[in-house]
């Protein structure tokens, strides 16, 4: 019967596609086709964006301009203070004799913008494999960590979000320095700290950072802020829930880090990214 | 004979593709889980009207489609897809003479099990699934079943797809 053979077919389809990479390429030629699709879908969007920008008032328009002057400035004295910083860091390290990881490479990616399961938190940008776009490589936006590559095709590329649940990031307190593993919680838009001790030295507020520990995302870019820290003395672990803050469910605009050297990620083993 | 039979094949490619870019369509986060389940809908729709050429394999080659498109597990769509389409074939002469609202309830079945369907396998891949989400997006397919109806049926007999 026909509905058996079907059913036989997706189902070793869905278990090579789950247990291993074997369909990156099957997907990738899928992947071409139905582009167009996606983009058609994505048109008006972007006619909507180009039309808004077109008509948009002088005064408006003079309005940003000041603003983004002004903001230009104050970034520009915070990059001299860095530069002096990175030097010193360098200097610093050298000392110490390790590796130096500053001046990652990053391009911009837009959004296609297609999330259809309520319950992953994936997303698919305009990049693929032909700007150099790979499988695992760490996304961010101007305010922190986004998530990651998962599947590059030749024009576009999907990404999981730090928020999607099979998804852990291995991350840092700023203040103290003490590591954890964030996983996504899906639909709450909420990362959820791992097996952390009740003692341990977590506060409401805390920035998180990431590690650089899986060896898959750069250290030192900005993950969440704490928002709550339970400790019930009658469970061996405290929760403690993260706010991320990248803008994930706003942004139209991602950028996609290429590490500097010295910080890839091996292709073969499972570093921190995926949980399998 | 066969030319007869190839009559009208863009309208149905045309509106399965509206279908996908439908399942495309950003939603705001809330609206996710109300997303009708668009291509199921107009599948339903052909396999009543032209079983004799939209069955379980074209069920199979959009489901593959739609797998790609959304990024899940190639092939979960694709099972959902089928299972729909074959319960359909062994149903059709029945529920193509019933009243509009009643077939709608009859699509709330049909949605319902592809939902539970794909619900299963991402629950298989460890991923939280809300109540809510069995019944919400069928609900709405039962609802908007009339208008797909009628729309899908007009489109067809000014094109006399047969």
């Amino acid at each position: 019967m026909r509905l058996i053979a079907v059913s036989v077919v997706s189902i070793a389809l869905m278990t090579a596609d789950h247990k291993g990479r074997h369909l990156e390429s099957l997907r990738g030629v899928l992947a071409t086709i139905v582009y167009p699709l996606q983009y058609s879908v994505d048109l008006p969007i972007q006619v909507g964006t180009w039309l808004a920008e077109t008509v948009t008032s002088r005064s408006e328009l003079l309005g940003e301009n000041y603003r983004l002057r002004r903001e230009n400035l104050r970034i520009h004295s915070r990059l001299e203070k860095y530069a002096e910083l990175e030097a010193e860091n360098r200097r610093l390290r050298s000392l110490l004799d390790s590796s130096i990881k500053v001046g990652d490479r990053v391009l911009i990616a837009e959004l296609l913008s297609v999330d259809m399961d309520p319950f992953a938190r994936r997303i698919v940008l305009n990049k693929g494999t032909r700007h150099g776009v790979y499988s695992g490589q760490s996304l961010i936006d101007s305010n922190g960590v986004m998530g990651q590559v998962v599947q590059a095709g030749p024009f576009s590329s999907n990404a999981l979000l730090i928020t999607d649940p099979s998804h852990a990031l291995p991350v840092q307190v700023h203040r103290s320095g003490y590591r954890a593993v964030a996983v996504g919680t899906g639909p709450q838009n909420l990362l959820e700290l791992l097996h952390i001790p009740n003692n341990a030295d977590l506060r409401v507020g805390d920035l998180l950072v990431t590690s650089g520990l899986g060896r898959r995302f750069p250290s030192g870019y900005p993950v969440g802020h704490i928002i709550s820290v339970e400790r019930d003395r009658g469970r061996p672990f405290a929760s403690v829930k993260v706010e991320p803050t990248a803008r994930l469910e706003r942004n139209r605009e991602v950028l996609l880090v290429w590490p500097a050297e010295g910080g890839e990620a091996s292709d073969g083993v499972n570093p921190g990214g995926m949980i399998p | 004979m066969s030319q007869h039979k190839q009559r009208g094949n863009w309208v149905i490619v045309m509106s399965f593709v509206v279908a996908l870019m439908l399942m495309a369509l950003p939603m705001p986060d809330w609206a996710g889980i109300w997303r009708p389940a668009w291509v199921a809908l107009a599948l339903i729709y052909w396999c009543m009207a032209l079983p004799a050429r939209i069955g379980i394999m074209v069920a199979f080659i959009l489901g593959i489609l739609l797998d790609v498109l959304s990024g899940t597990l190639l092939g979960q769509n694709a099972l959902a897809l089928s299972v729909v389409a074959f319960i359909t074939l062994q149903f059709y002469q029945r529920v193509r003479v019933l009243p509009l609202w009643q077939q709608g309830v009859t699509v709330f079945g049909l949605a319902f099990i592809h939902q539970v369907l794909i619900l299963w396998i991402n629950g298989i891949q460890g991923m939280p699934v809300s109540f809510s989400a069995y019944w919400a997006s069928p609900l709405i397919s039962m609802v908007l079943w009339p208008w797909i109806f009628v729309v899908l049926r007009d489109l067809r007999r000014k094109y006399q797809v047969a």
